[in-house]
């Protein structure tokens, strides 16, 4: 077995490992732990995909960012240092049954689709050091393909880019204006 | 298990169950916030697979980025909220947001 194989198998088995533990554990702050292993992982498992500035933005973004942000949520809300809010046992089954119907249908077609190798359609294989070619990508000039006659350059993913920048600015208001402090109000029935 | 096309397919289809049955079973809002996350992580590794093994090229990459922007945008919004929803009611269990049930 190579090396990068065995780092695949450790680092796989990691990923679903912890991802199954985040939907077995009960208490909020373990399902945190679970989910940093399991997204931590998961970048490794981009950097073996030779896609290395994609697994560094997500150690950035989701391990440094989000899981942060998931962390100040449970600390805010929480009402007690152990909060569980148990699931009835007749809906884990439920969904311990869906969930096992869900996967065997994923397999199956997983496994019994023939999927395409790259050779066959002229693309080269970006081998890591992906920052310039996603850039260069980002304005339409595509470095992993091969231009064929009669291609005309991609228009790019600028205005994906600009959209994304736009919903990033709405975001980060609506975000202020819904979580910006209020005067609590709590009806005497739900306090009950 | 080498790192093949189909088992990075396997393992997105792994973070794609868990983070269904986490979103349908959890009770705790939080909890079904980090069920969103590991939906989007199976997408991810997903794209991040095809960008590898097949034809797609930097497409698959660059969706991958986009999806990470998004998803740490849907949790700053879906945070804010689920905290609006515990000043509110003083809990995080989403059975008792049932106020606009008819």
């Amino acid at each position: 077995m190579s090396g990068e194989n065995l780092l695949f198998t450790i680092f796989a088995v990691l990923t679903c490992v912890s991802a199954i533990a985040v939907v077995v554990s009960q208490t909020v702050v373990r399902m945190a732990f679970w989910l940093v292993l399991s997204l931590g992982s998961t970048s490794a498992l981009f950097f073996l995909a030779n896609a290395d500035f994609v697994g560094a933005s997500q150690l950035l973004v989701y391990v440094g960012g989000t899981l942060v942000l998931l962390v100040f949520g449970v600390m805010l809300t929480a009402s007690g240092p152990y909060l569980k809010i148990a699931t009835s046992p007749g809906e884990t089954v439920l969904g311990a049954l869906v969930a096992l119907l869900f996967g065997f249908v994923i397999f199956a077609c997983v496994n019994g689709v023939e999927w395409r190798s790259p050779e066959a359609a002229g693309t080269r294989a970006v081998a890591g050091n992906t920052l310039r070619p996603l850039g260069l990508s980002l304005l339409g000039s595509r470095p992993d393909h091969d231009l064929k006659d009669g291609d005309r350059l991609t228009p790019g993913y600028l205005l994906p880019f600009e959209i994304v920048s736009i919903h990033l600015l709405v975001v980060l208001i609506g975000a202020a204006y819904l979580a910006r402090a209020k005067r609590r109000t709590v009806s005497p029935s739900v306090q009950s | 298990m080498s790192a093949s096309l189909n088992a990075y397919l396997l393992v997105g289809a792994v973070l794609f169950i868990c983070g269904v049955v986490c979103m349908a079973t959890k009770r705790n809002g939080i909890g079904v916030l980090m069920g969103v996350e590991l939906v989007l992580n199976g997408a991810n590794v997903n794209f991040v697979a095809f960008s590898k093994f097949t034809d797609l090229g930097l497409d698959g990459q660059i969706f991958s980025l986009f999806v990470i922007v998004l998803a740490a945008a849907e949790a700053a919004v879906a945070l804010a909220i689920a905290l609006n929803f515990y000043n509110n009611h003083l809990t995080i269990d989403v059975d008792r947001a049932n106020k606009l049930k008819g």
